[in-house]
């Protein structure tokens, strides 16, 4: 059990760095945005799995030959409220920091999903009010702005679409269905559960490169999945120009530009640091560089390789945790 | 009968068309003129949408009146902008609550999108 407690503490140690770091870089995640997204989902997984079981088989190591042994002396010795002179110090401290951790990761989870939930809510009953059903396209409402703002709001049945009047005014109806095709992918992909969890995941662990990378890289990736789906009723260069119209458009009325035109200066606007260094920029260039030069997609070996990887990641620490002593 | 979600728009149209505060009565007078669907409209109805909207924070109701007088928190306007900046927000959260079609657009990035769009 000493031995997979180290394996594991250097499967967390990986996962939490250089893996992630080396992934970020990587070129061909723009190829085949799928499977990226199963990388990143196991690697966070996996990261999450080995650091806490690296504490977990560490301390509860000298109570049993495998995890599950283990589990039930410790257990007995907490009902019957027996002391263990096995139990060292740094068993106990091992034991309390996974304990930690964990509640930690479970509690920021269900933190995150309440304030999530809390603003889309609130966001749903003014647009109640402040929005039109839009007569052509269904689900999808239309909101009084002069700038060009197309989003959608994830919330089960009543998950909607938003498109500003600038918007419509500014795009030709085929600019207009690819936009309203690349929100629809977003709600039935599911994306927002993905930010979801992986918001939730930078919120418990900001300062591990790996949960920031992730994020990243899951929000720029989920807008390449949601420009491939548009691409099948849209040709590329409709899709380019509408993107480019709309990244326009929101620069031109962005910060501070936005508030003449519309004659409210008493909003209580906060404008944005011009220039600040953001994960949309990146994001935008990565994703109209694969619809201005397509690359091919992964062949299917390769694509087998990056899914035979994820799943190998999720497995190792998996049997780390359960193998020592049953295999033996 | 229009559903409340409809209501609560005719409601507001009504209360933002003149700054003035109403009743809920004087409310129902004026949507059972403006709005077809409004004819048999029940003043209870227009009380429930008044609540809803004083929940979301749209309507005050003055104290100190016999019966209330209700008025629109601040312009129409106001509120898009205050529910587009909402919208348009760079908080790191912002993305997990709703998905943007364009995230922030830097400077840079925007002159070289306009030189593509002058090109096609």
């Amino acid at each position: 059990m000493l031995v997979a407690s180290y394996l594991l503490a250097l499967l967390a140690i990986l996962l939490a760095w250089p893996v992630p770091v080396a992934l970020s870089r990587a070129h061909w995640t723009s190829r085949s945005p799928f499977a990226a997204m199963v990388l990143w989902q196991s690697i966070a997984l996996a990261g999450g799995l080995s650091m806490i079981g690296a504490m977990l088989v560490y301390g509860l190591q000298p109570l049993g030959d495998n995890l599950l042994q283990a589990i039930a002396s410790a257990a007995s010795l907490v009902v019957e409220n027996r002391s263990s002179e096995h139990l060292q110090f740094w068993h106990l401290f091992a034991l309390c920091a996974a304990a930690l951790l964990g509640t930690h990761l479970v509690f920021t989870l269900g933190l995150t999903y309440a304030r999530i939930t809390g603003q889309r809510r609130r966001h749903r009953e003014l647009l109640e009010v402040l929005s039109l059903p839009s007569g052509a396209i269904e689900r999808t409402l239309v909101i009084n702005h002069p700038a060009p703002v197309a989003y959608c709001l994830p919330g089960g049945s009543r998950s909607v679409t938003v498109l500003s009047d600038g918007l419509v005014e500014a795009l030709s109806p085929g600019e207009l269905a690819a936009v309203v095709e690349h929100e629809r992918a977003h709600l039935t992909q599911r994306h927002h559960l993905l930010l979801w969890a992986f918001e939730a995941w930078r919120q418990a662990l900001p300062w591990l490169p790996t949960s920031r990378l992730s994020r990243e890289a899951v929000s720029s990736l989920v807008e390449m999945l949601a420009d491939d789906v548009a691409r099948r009723t849209a040709p590329d260069d409709v899709l380019v120009r509408a993107i480019a119209l709309v990244a326009v458009g929101s620069a031109a009325s962005g910060p501070g530009a936005a508030e003449p035109t519309l004659g409210s200066p008493r909003a209580p606007e906060t404008p944005r640091t011009p220039g600040t260094p953001d994960e949309g920029e990146a994001s935008l260039a990565a994703r109209l560089s694969r619809l201005l030069t397509p690359q091919p997609q992964l062949t299917p070996a390769q694509m087998t390789a990056v899914l035979a990887a994820s799943g190998l990641m999720l497995a190792v620490p998996t049997a780390l945790l359960l193998a020592p002593g049953i295999v033996t | 009968m229009a559903s409340l979600g409809e209501l609560e728009r005719s409601v507001m149209d009504q209360l933002w068309s003149t700054a003035e505060a109403a009743t809920a009565n004087e409310l129902r007078d004026r949507l059972a003129q403006s709005v077809v669907q409004s004819k048999d409209l029940a003043v209870t109805t227009v009380l429930t949408v008044l609540s809803r909207l004083e929940k979301k924070g749209l309507v005050e109701r003055e104290r100190g009146t016999r019966p209330h007088r209700y008025r629109a928190i601040s312009t129409r306007e106001d509120h898009t902008a205050r529910l587009m900046h909402e919208a348009l927000g760079t908080a790191p959260d912002r993305e997990a609550v709703l998905a943007r079609f364009i995230g922030s657009v830097s400077e840079a990035e925007a002159a070289t999108l306009r030189k593509l769009l002058a090109r096609g």
